[in-house]
């Protein structure tokens, strides 16, 4: 199967997705620029980190209106599986592929750091190999990672179990201390109402090897993977494997 | 057209004394135009030319079997295997920090990732050393926040690591602070591209950034080339544009693939003029461009102004006959405008026209190497010989070895710099094998089975007790933090900052730091490639500490055996390498509990420096080593509870007593600050094997302890001599910055 | 004509910077400063041949661009 890696001008992690999906995961893999018209028969679309246009105006808000974002438009409401992240889940709200807004973080420092995330939902071609309540120890590195949303939209997803996945302390718990960034209700990523758009804040592609520190993000890939019934190339555990909590019966 | 008169007022503000301009006459044979004043001017500055500074640089080693370009390009390189070079350098941009810290500080990191990328190196690593006041200052709060957030804004948007570095205060920097910033990138060995312009009649193309009036500093001209409308609109402060210098990375880096370049250099210091005339010396050739050409952002642009405009993210380019337009389209791809703005000529001449019209016409060596050469004058300084007293018995009775330990994991200079760090984006490229705050940084090279360590170090009260031994100990503690990691040193730059080199006694500190530095270089086999030279950091008299700072760059052959500071297991043997002395002399505790800053640095043996580095990177390449970490301020005491910190594993440790009175045998031992000293970690099974290979090599080794518990005990000579919870210790290490900055919001 | 675009935080939304900005006020002195909230502001330079066209199209601008509708509210002024 192919993942196709959207590179718009600022684009940072577009290199590390690459890497993730071809050289860790053994999958076909694209890097297509922002104004090309074609996601050249791609099964997943990867919008990754960075700052597109220097995060001027507003972090995505620039971005939104690249030549290839109609097609990603057209790939998602066609059910193709998009995953936004950090920048990339920036540009799919801008967008409108995804509701709510990103402001500053609450602390008003950028922050890079390791952090944990509960999986929430497993019915999303991002999180279908892991386990319900499964926590991850992934990479954040943003600025502008406090999600918002009006108080009936956030309803709206808690009831709709659009809330992939929240920050959590590593024993699964949901508090403010574990949140990194202000976000409300500890939202670390969530799904469309059509669950196959799902922006998430934190880096899974920072977290495929142990040699970088944790192979937790795996998980993400994975799914996308098996959905596609992609030929894995490499086996990879489908448990935590920095060692931190395996899973949490909910 | 009668030029203006050139008066001793004109001359003073362009930095020009009365024998410069009669060299510039002699050189010219005729008055130079205010352009061509301007020109000279910039290029005859110190920061350009190294006037006061390159006949104690000539004495640096700067050649080895892994050198593959030294001082006199943009960056240095070596071979780091693979056919693959390690391209990098370190620079300053201390004074416009202290004017506008966040752009200053952002600047600087632009300026320096250009000089690698215009290497044909793709940055993969950036580190920083930096230096502040005292932190109960606002103005220092002030300043510290504004760089650390300057370097974020910068090295994050453009997506390069923040990996390392270090900072350090003393209330000689609180008006001068010290912005060092290191840059490495890769490249293959065979395709480092130099700034060079040769070929008669190939192409010469700007691009980047459109040219305004930034950084043009107080250059003030004689009434017929500037009216008060152009003076106020001169910004002083140059602002950086991350995105742009992304755009300007990743497309340079195409063209450069496309093999369709002859040279290329970034504007910097001394901007268009410094690139033309540089280009055109090393390649023999002249350059010869036309301001009107130039992109500009702002009306009614002098020719002098456009040339020493220090706008940022600008490249000048020189392109191979035929290519042209294919080089404009990779550009076009990236939003990118290349114009062409002049062409190579043969006369190794530097020609300025305005449309069409001649405004300056200089022979580019006059402006590169034969510029002012100055052998200034030394004397030692008066302070020093006072200074190097150190009559403990004055001190009275020390306070508690708990008390220190305590009040020394709560000082600046030794606490976390979590704070600081948690600001920079450490993993983009997912590179990072170990993260900031666990030693040297170490990031893997793609491609290969290899890693590179990186260290910035210097520890300027040690420099400003004796210049020279001072030195010798930046370059021991900087190699020293790549050898625990595993990596074998190959290659070094230097960033010398340093006061008013016109006093004597300043002088005398940068040739013995220089000399000092050399020796060590040269013992440890350690080249030079490169660096930079910041002087006239003082305000009013007060100069900053002497501050050679030195990075080092050190290969790790498996990537997989790359070892961190922290303790791993339970049960590990504890073992001190190295020989612990009675050496306060420049330590931190002085400095926190006296105020002082007296004694002389600890003795180096250089000698036994190496033999202990070539032992760390074999004992991590057998994966004997579990962990390793240096002793540096703080001492013996401070290191072993860093081991412990981010672990949650505590130790227990029993130390022969350094030979001292009674009354400060513990201060000494515990926090006295030996060099060639590292804390290992061993597991049990293994011990003996280790300590035989440190004998074998004639290196003193001792069991001192075992890892385990959740408290940090020490004894000396059998006796307790502290006993804190770990969980304590850490506390105090990991919030005392924060609380500086949080509690009391620095105003913005 | 010239339009300027005043783009604000919806009131409902949660300020970090202004907070910021009126303790630093505080420390300052400036008490009776009881809350600063952080915006945005654009000046468009429009060729446009009445104030209303130039209203009409500062409108769209913010509509399509300037202001995030999620989090920010917007007003505008002409003035020829």
């Amino acid at each position: 199967m192919k993942f196709a890696v959207v590179v718009f001008p600022g684009s940072n992690c577009d290199h590390d997705a690459y890497y993730a999906s071809k050289n860790v995961l053994g999958q076909d893999a694209e890097l297509v620029w922002h104004k090309d018209h074609s996601l050249r028969g791609a099964d997943v679309v990867i919008l990754p980190g960075g700052f597109a246009h220097g995060d001027y105006l507003r972090t995505g808000a620039i971005a939104r209106f690249s030549p290839i974002m109609q097609d990603v438009k057209a790939f998602a409401a066609a059910g193709g599986p998009v995953l936004g992240i950090c920048n990339g889940f920036q540009i799919l709200l801008e967008a409108g592929l995804l509701p709510g807004a990103m402001l500053r973080n609450r602390g008003l420092h950028f922050r890079c750091e390791h952090v944990h995330i509960k999986v929430e939902q497993t019915d999303t071609p991002f999180t279908a190999a892991a386990q319900s309540g499964q926590v991850l120890r992934i990479p954040i590195a943003h600025g502008e990672g406090n999600y918002y949303a009006e108080p009936e939209v956030v309803e709206r997803l808690e009831k709709n179990r659009q809330i992939i996945f929240r920050y959590v302390t590593p024993s699964g718990d949901v508090t403010d201390a574990a949140n990194p960034n202000g976000s409300v209700h500890n939202i670390a990523g969530i799904t469309n109402d059509a669950r196959n758009v799902v922006g998430l804040m934190p880096h899974p592609e920072r977290a495929c090897e142990l040699a970088v520190g944790s192979a937790d993000g795996l998980v993400v890939f994975q799914s996308a993977i098996n959905g596609v019934g992609g030929h894995l190339k490499r086996t990879a555990s489908v448990a935590s494997t920095s060692g931190v909590v395996g899973v949490l019966d909910k | 057209m009668t030029p203006d008169p050139i008066t001793d007022s004109v001359l003073e503000r362009h930095g020009l004394t009365r024998e410069e301009y009669q060299r510039i006459l002699d050189v010219m044979g005729r008055q130079p135009t205010l352009t061509e004043l301007g020109i000279f001017s910039v290029m005859w500055s110190e920061h350009c030319s190294y006037k006061s500074s390159r006949v104690h640089l000539k004495t640096l080693p700067t050649t080895g079997k892994r050198v593959l370009q030294g001082p006199g390009e943009n960056a240095g390189a070596v071979d780091i295997g693979d056919g693959l070079a390690a391209v990098f350098k370190i620079e300053s941009h201390n004074h416009p920090s202290f004017i506008e810290p966040y752009q200053g500080a952002a600047t600087g990191v632009g300026g320096i990732i250009r000089d690698i990328f215009t290497m044909g190196a793709r940055p993969i690593a950036l580190l920083n050393s930096l230096r502040f006041g005292s932190l109960d200052d606002p103005l220092v709060r002030r300043t510290m926040a504004g760089v650390v957030a300057g370097i974020a804004g910068y090295g994050n948007s453009i997506g390069i690591p923040t990996v390392g570095g270090e900072i350090g205060f003393d209330e000689s920097y609180t008006r001068n602070p010290l912005v060092n910033v290191f840059c490495l990138g890769i490249s293959r060995a065979d395709e480092i591209i130099k700034g060079t312009a040769s070929g008669a009649g190939n192409a010469v193309y700007y691009v980047g950034a459109k040219t305004g009036r930034d950084g043009i500093h107080g250059a003030t001209m004689a009434s017929a080339e500037f009216d008060d409308k152009s003076a106020e609109k001169r910004p002083a402060v140059q602002v950086g544009d991350p995105f742009m210098e992304k755009l300007l990375l990743e497309a340079c880096l195409e063209v450069m693939k496309s093999d369709a370049l002859i040279g290329i250099q970034d504007m910097g210091a001394a901007g268009l003029t410094c690139s033309t005339c540089e280009m055109g010396s090393r390649g023999g050739a002249g350059v010869e461009i036309d301001v009107a050409l130039v992109p500009q952002r702002e009306t009614g642009m002098t020719p002098y102004e456009i040339m020493l405009s220090e706008s940022q993210e600008r490249m000048l380019l020189v392109v191979k006959k035929g290519r042209e337009s294919e080089v404009e389209r990779i550009f076009e791809k990236w939003d990118l405008h290349a114009v062409r703005i002049g062409e190579v000529t043969t006369d190794n001449r530097m020609r300025v026209k305005d449309r069409g019209e001649v405004v300056a016409d200089i022979p580019n060596s006059a402006l590169t190497d034969e510029a002012p050469l100055y052998r200034r004058p030394m004397v030692k300084p008066a302070y020093l010989e006072d200074a190097q007293q150190l009559d403990l018995s004055a001190l009275g009775k020390p306070a508690t070895s708990r008390d220190i330990f305590r009040r020394l994991l709560g000082s600046p200079e030794i606490a976390s710099k979590r704070w600081v760090y948690r600001q920079y984006d450490h993993m983009v490229r997912t590179n990072t094998v170990v993260l900031p705050g666990m030693g040297a940084g170490v990031v893997r090279v793609k491609g290969t089975k290899r890693a590179l360590a990186l260290s910035v170090d210097c520890n300027a009260r040690f420099v400003y007790l004796d210049p020279y031994r001072g030195a010798q100990l930046a370059v021991a503690e900087a190699s020293r933090n790549v050898a625990c990691a595993g990596g074998q040193p190959i290659g070094a730059t230097n960033c010398l900052n340093f006061a008013n080199p016109q006093r004597p006694e300043i002088m005398w500190q940068f040739a013995r730091a220089v000399e000092g530095m050399g020796a060590a270089c040269r013992s440890l086999e350690i080249p030079i490639t490169g660096g930079n030279v910041s002087l006239y950091n003082e305000t009013d008299g007060r100069g900053v500490l002497p501050t050679p700072v030195i990075g080092v760059v050190g290969l790790i052959e498996d990537a997989d055996r790359v070892v961190s500071r922290v303790f791993r297991t339970a049960g590990d043997v504890v073992i001190l390498l190295g020989v612990s002395r009675s050496e306060l002399g420049g330590s931190e505790y002085l400095k926190v509990f006296h105020g002082l800053v007296r004694g002389t640095p600890p003795t180096l043996d250089l000698l036994r420096e190496g033999r202990l580095q070539r032992f760390l990177v074999q004992g991590a390449a057998a994966g004997v080593i579990q962990s390793a970490h240096d002793c540096a301020e703080g001492g013996l005491a401070v290191a072993l509870a860093e081991c412990c910190f981010d672990t949650s594993l505590g130790v227990d440790a029993d130390v022969p007593g350094v030979t001292i009175q009674a009354l400060y045998q513990d201060v000494a031992t515990l926090f006295g600050e030996s060099a060639s000293r590292v804390v290992v970690s061993v597991s049990p099974d293994r011990v003996d094997e280790l300590l035989s290979l440190a004998a074998a090599v004639h290196l003193p080794a001792a069991q001192i302890g075992v890892v385990g518990g959740d408290r940090i005990r020490m004894a000396v000579d059998g006796r307790q001599v502290l006993d804190e919870s770990l969980a304590g210790a850490e506390h105090i290490w990991s919030t005392t910055l924060e609380t500086y900055f949080e509690r009391s919001r620095a105003i913005a | 004509m010239r339009a300027r675009v005043y783009v604000t935080l919806k009131p409902s939304v949660f300020d970090p910077q202004g907070t910021t900005v009126t303790e630093a006020l505080h420390t300052l002195g400036y008490g009776s400063v009881k809350d600063v909230r952080q915006g945005k502001y654009f000046e468009l330079d429009i060729e446009a041949p009445s104030a209303d066209e130039a209203r009409r199209l500062a409108s769209e601008a913010a509509d399509k661009l300037l202001a995030n509708p999620v989090i920010e509210s917007y007003r505008i002024e002409v003035t020829a």
